[in-house]
């Protein structure tokens, strides 16, 4: 019966099983869109086929474990002075050191020997790696803080305020600033050193002086890029239309700010805070170098190297690791600040 | 035209009043007053010593003096520089530290320029790689790294250049090679990626297509577009020149102002800090303003606001 309905093409009956709801598998091959890829992942993704960037990105994670891990479990401490064993060459043991090995104790290597108070090189330049790497993340936090609070407040308010306070950011941007730098680390350590000895303010001996100094400093004069920066990416994305529907439900300018604008500019801010962190370390490194850094015996690259000078004939390897390792931490931070950009911002590119 | 450069010179007059009056009050910040050695003079000595400088009067009235003094370029004595002012100090050590800077801020452009545009005419290919690999790490080394490798390797390794001092030729190839590594590889990465936004331009095809030469379109169309970014690093680059040479003349030894600036700093002689912060503030200052009037005269398509 069933059989004879199908052969005849002229019947009006039609197959009930041609009217059964798809089945999923059918479904699927209609979907023309791919899967939607979040910003992250997208972002991670085309990150993560830059080999630059992942080398970079590796670099930098191996001397941030050398920098905050190695000199907690390293057997001789950054301030320790080894007595006797001043001056040791690379890899080498003083005399008293191979009387013990002698003896038959283990003593751990000086991979790039000790300094000409016995100290060992080494733990010397991871700390220093820690100081410089140090500088450079906390000045980008707060860099990225106060610029792209200021930034979003004077793009979104506009007007007047944006005015005056773009103003002030102008004038800041061409004041010279390693000059004004140098000054503010001469002048605030006193203020700074009588600060600390008030109860409430003891952390800033933990930190140490010169940290603290140096900390201030950048927050107070670097975040104008930053702040510019944003600021234009603000005056774009206000106009869009969610920023108006937000408004229509009765959002307040912070919780617009907070929630809709600086998230929207996120890969910007990421790419500005990490292309600042070398340009923050090579600061640090310079003033370290010209005697304004963080305060001995904490050592920093830049004290290391300048150091090192005096002796340069005799043992040129305690100038070349602090200046290998320096340029190392700058190299690696542009190359990863660069592939993040090519990743998260690609109209930031020229 | 005039009312632009009306707006640069007086926002740049500000802002140099500005330096000079945090650099005043950030110096008076700090308790104790210059003449406090390690050796404390006594009562009557220091108030004599307070009358002499002036120090004696109110913060306001100082302050008010200091500047009408240095608007007529007159900082007042060095303390530790005993009958020198800091004026014939900046005038006598300047010079040493205007030639070393001039003469490296010409090698950056002159290198700097012709590598980046080589290496975009050669996009892709070794010759760009190389260039562009040796610039990327050029940004990432600081001037006192340069010095001192060169040091070693050329004068302590070698023997064949001398380690201090500017007196003949052959002791200006480290200290200015040092101080113009930086910038060198900074012009070259602006001016290649300016000259390959030049290249992809219409304007250069309908060069080409108008039948002008590779060579003339190169330098008639594309240089002349492509070095507008360079022009307005110069401002910028002097700054960084003037700090930059802190750090060689110290390691070189080199009397010139970068040298006495930070030993200033180490001896902690304020009114020789605050008259070479000032000096050198109102240099770049004005160099800046020079470098942005230049530029929008060198390009026609920038509006004047």
């Amino acid at each position: 019966m069933d059989e004879n309905k199908k052969k005849n093409p002229l019947s009006f009956q039609l197959n009930v099983d041609d009217f059964l709801p798809a089945e999923d598998s059918e479904k699927q091959s209609l979907v023309v869109m791919r899967e939607s890829v979040s910003f992250w992942k997208d972002g991670l993704r085309r990150l993560a086929k830059n080999k630059i960037a992942m080398v970079s990105l590796v670099v930098v994670i191996l001397i941030m474990i050398g920098a905050f891990f190695v000199p907690g479990i390293y057997p001789y401490g950054y301030e320790e002075q080894i007595r006797g064993s001043e001056n040791v060459a690379p890899m080498q043991y003083s005399a008293e050191e191979q009387a013990r090995i002698a003896a038959g104790e283990k003593v751990f290597p000086h991979f790039l020997g000790t300094d000409s108070l016995g100290r060992d090189v080494t733990v010397r330049l991871l700390m220093g790696s820690r100081v410089s790497l140090l500088v450079g993340l906390v000045a980008s936090g707060i860099i990225l803080l106060i610029g792209s609070i200021y930034g979003a407040v004077a793009g979104y308010v506009g007007g007047w305020a944006d005015m005056i306070m773009m103003r002030l950011v102008d004038i800041i941007y061409t004041v010279p600033d390693i000059l004004i730098i140098i000054l503010l680390s001469v002048t605030l350590k006193f203020p700074l050193k009588s600060l600390a000895e008030l109860p409430g303010f003891g952390w800033i001996n933990t930190v140490g002086i010169g940290l603290v100094c140096i900390f201030i400093v950048f927050a107070l004069l670097y975040w104008v890029g930053m702040a510019r920066i944003v600021r234009s990416q603000i005056l774009t994305l206000k106009e869009q239309e969610y920023v108006t529907a937000a408004r229509a439900l009765g959002a307040n300018g912070g919780h617009i700010i907070r929630k809709h604008l600086l998230t929207n500019c996120i890969g910007t801010l990421i790419v500005t805070t990490t292309l600042q962190i070398p340009s923050a370390i090579f600061t640090e490194s310079f003033l370290s170098f010209i005697g304004l850094g963080v305060a001995a015996p904490m050592p920093s690259l830049g004290s290391l190297a300048s150091q090192a000078i005096g002796g340069l004939e005799s043992y040129p390897h305690r100038l070349l690791a602090p200046a290998i390792m320096i340029s190392l931490i700058i190299l690696s931070f542009n190359l990863l600040g660069d592939g993040l950009r090519d990743a998260f911002d690609p109209k930031l590119k020229n | 035209m005039g009312n632009y450069v009306v707006k640069r010179v007086l926002s740049a007059a500000v802002t140099l009043f500005l330096v000079a009056t945090i650099t005043f009050f950030l110096m008076n910040m700090v308790p104790g007053g210059p003449f406090l050695a390690e050796k404390a003079p006594s009562k009557a000595t220091l108030a004599a010593l307070e009358a002499k400088y002036g120090l004696d009067k109110p913060l306001g009235e100082q302050y008010i003096s200091y500047l009408q003094g240095a608007i007529k370029g007159d900082f007042g004595p060095s303390i530790k520089q005993r009958g020198r002012t800091v004026s014939q100090i900046i005038t006598s050590k300047f010079p040493v530290s205007a030639k070393l800077g001039g003469i490296s801020i010409l090698i950056a452009v002159c290198v700097g320029v012709p590598l980046g545009a080589i290496a975009a005419l050669n996009r892709g290919k070794t010759t760009d790689n190389v260039i562009r690999l040796i610039s990327t790490c050029g940004i990432a080394v600081p001037s006192f790294v340069v010095s001192t490798v060169l040091m070693y390797i050329l004068s302590v390794k070698l023997g064949l250049l001398p380690t201090y001092g500017l007196t003949t030729a052959k002791h200006y190839i480290m200290p200015v090679a040092a101080l113009a590594f930086y910038p060198t590889a900074y012009i070259c990465r602006l001016m290649r990626s300016s000259m390959l936004d030049v290249l992809g331009q219409d304007f250069m095809r309908t060069a080409r297509a108008k039948g002008l030469s590779q060579m003339m379109s190169l330098f008639k169309h594309a240089l002349r577009n492509a070095i507008l970014p360079v022009v307005t690093y110069l401002g910028p680059l002097l700054a960084y020149t003037l700090t930059g040479s802190f750090v060689v003349e110290k390691i070189f030894t080199i009397p010139g102002l970068g040298s006495e600036f930070i030993s200033s700093i180490t001896n902690r002689d304020y009114p020789m800090i605050m008259g070479t912060t000032i000096f050198l503030a109102a240099l770049i200052i004005t160099m800046n303003v020079v470098v942005d009037i230049v530029y929008k005269i060198v390009d026609p398509r920038i509006k004047l606001k």
